[in-house]
């Protein structure tokens, strides 16, 4: 039914999607890698339009260049800050385009479609339509459009297990009758499924869900792809769907938890989910001339970068100040923690528009040794990273994560907005000792104040 | 064509290559990859093109048009959005990582 030279495209493609992904594991084939990628991906577009004699030929192709245009805009418009938002609704529309094409598929079949193929058309609906519901939650999670902490209420397991088992039965009603309303009543099913499987999710955890959900669309499209016999889609999806898997587990090692334990924890009533607003304990504050005096004479300090630094654009003054430090004789490096921003790896991404120079930045098993022997340590808008809570008490929502050994250092120095707490909305014990001094402000403003202290010194 | 056993082949073959391909990435390229991964799949526009290329029906042909859209974005604002994080490792002084 396609030519044998469609085919051998499509194959061409498939090996380029491969050598992509292989690409896209290593920092110095990364870029050629995703440009291999997306060269396929428009190969393996184009070759329908020759082969096949399409309908609806100028519909189809201005939906995609209406799709290419907002992606685009998109994607050029977004910050670096908000990324981990971005690939969570690119899944989440890539999820949905394939529950939609799954529903067509079921229309087009009949008493005489292979049994098989009906069951992978129905897995793409329900999976699909999760992966779309579950990023949009996730998406509205980061932006802060909702709350970023787990929403629980009382039923919520019972209620997520009948809505899995209502999709497995329906699943099986489609199977033995494939019908387009009861198609369009499981793709309903399953939004339901993904709202509740993310709802519990919070915190620090989300980005790992949003990997999940990225599988779970790339198992989508590899169903598609054996529906429509074609093998880049069923190589291209299962690439992803099993690497994207594999991603997953990498990460919820590297924050030391299960993924079980992070889909499910929140379920099993995790006890100190804390506060979620500031609090009223003493804690010991300071103004930028005291920071300066304790940067500006010491020999050994360590930033710790996180997020809030990236969120009030002070890379810039931040590389300022630890110039002028580093002339002044001190050693200076950034600690770089694995989940440090809003997803693994996401402070290299950001600290490296910020054209931070990559010998000073340290990953967080070479750099914890040091901290015992550093002077002043200077938390930019970090929390949890650096939350000895992960390591004291049991039950807090990041209990195991490995963190940045600041509490070993002689002193601690935070620049914080308020005493809010972090993403994972627990308090930091760190801010109320003895040894720590807190710098309240917005970091763009506090560090060019510190900035010009140290200099006059 | 739609052999299953083919296809069962193909796909557990394609499930060693996708875990063996990306065993040993380092955390820094987490989200990169993720992005990329996520552009990948896009490519679910060609099955929307197929599809909606043979519908019938204003309905089909409006759900087939909006998976079309949806797919689109995914995968070029997907490609554009990993290029523009990967740009931002390369221009970085010492090359390395």
């Amino acid at each position: 039914m396609i030519p044998t030279w469609a085919q051998l495209v499509y194959l061409a493609c498939a090996v380029c999607f491969i050598l992509a992904l292989k690409g896209l594991a290593g920092p110095r084939t990364a870029r050629v890698g995703n440009l291999v990628g997306a060269g396929a991906a428009v190969v393996a577009v184009a070759v329908p339009f020759f082969y096949l004699e399409l309908d609806h030929l100028v519909p189809i192709l201005a939906a995609i260049a209406v799709g290419s245009a907002v992606g685009v805009l998109g994607a050029r418009r977004v910050q670096m800050t908000q990324m981990p938002q971005m690939v969570a609704l690119f899944n989440g529309v890539g999820g949905g385009a394939a529950a939609l094409v799954a529903l067509l598929e079921l229309d087009h079949m009949g008493a005489l479609t292979p049994e098989f193929d009906v069951v992978a058309t129905a897995f793409t609906i329900v999976v699909g339509a999760v992966s779309f519901s579950g990023s949009v939650v996730t998406f509205a999670k980061l932006q802060e459009l909702m709350t970023s902490r787990p929403v629980l209420f009382p039923g919520l397991p019972v209620v997520f297990g009948l809505g899995l088992l209502t999709a497995v039965a329906l699943g099986v009603v489609v199977v033995t009758d494939p019908a387009v309303p009861l198609g369009v009543v499981l793709a309903v099913v399953g939004l339901v499924v993904g709202v509740l499987l993310v709802l519990p999710v919070g915190g620090a955890d989300v980005p790992i869900v949003i990997s999940l959900l990225n599988a779970f669309t790339g198992l989508t499209v590899a169903a598609g792809g054996y529906v429509l016999g074609n093998v880049v889609l069923l190589v291209a999806g299962t690439l992803v769907g099993a690497s994207g898997t594999f991603l997953t587990l990498l990460m919820a090692r590297a924050m030391g938890r299960s993924v079980a334990n992070i889909l499910f924890g929140a379920l099993r009533g995790g006890s100190t989910l804390g506060a979620g607003k500031a609090s009223d304990r003493p804690v010991r504050s300071a103004t930028p001339e005291d920071v300066a005096i304790l940067l500006g004479y010491a020999e050994r300090v360590i930033i710790v970068p996180g997020y809030g630094l990236a969120v009030a654009q002070a890379q810039h003054t931040l590389r300022e100040l630890v110039d002028v430090l580093l002339a002044r004789g001190a050693r200076v490096d950034y600690a770089i923690h694995p989940v440090a921003g809003r997803m693994p790896g996401h402070m290299n991404v950001l600290l490296a528009e910020a054209q931070v120079p990559y010998e000073q930045l340290v990953e967080m098993d070479d750099i914890n040794p040091e901290f015992k022997h550093t002077d002043v340590v200077l938390v930019v808008g970090a929390n949890d990273v650096v939350n000895p809570a992960a390591k004291t008490s049991p039950g807090a929502p990041i209990y195991g994560m490995p963190i940045l050994d600041v509490d070993e250092a002689r002193q601690v120095v935070f620049l914080k907005r308020s005493m809010r707490p972090g993403f994972a909305g627990i308090e930091n014990e760190l801010l109320f000792d003895p040894r720590t001094t807190l710098l309240f402000g917005d970091a763009k403003d506090t560090l060019s104040k510190v900035l010009s202290a140290v200099k006059a010194l | 064509m739609s052999e299953p056993v083919v296809w069962l082949t193909i796909f557990l073959l394609s499930v060693f290559v996708g875990v063996e391909v990306i065993a040993k990435v380092s955390s820094t390229l987490h989200t990169p990859l993720m992005s990329g991964a996520n552009a990948i799949h896009g490519v679910i526009l060609l099955g929307a093109v197929i599809v909606t290329g043979s519908t019938e029906g204003t309905l089909a042909l409006v759900v087939g048009l909006v998976a079309i859209v949806l797919a689109a974005i995914n995968m070029v604002g997907g490609f554009v959005v990993t290029d523009r994080m990967l740009q931002m490792f390369t221009r970085r002084r010492g090359g390395r990582s």
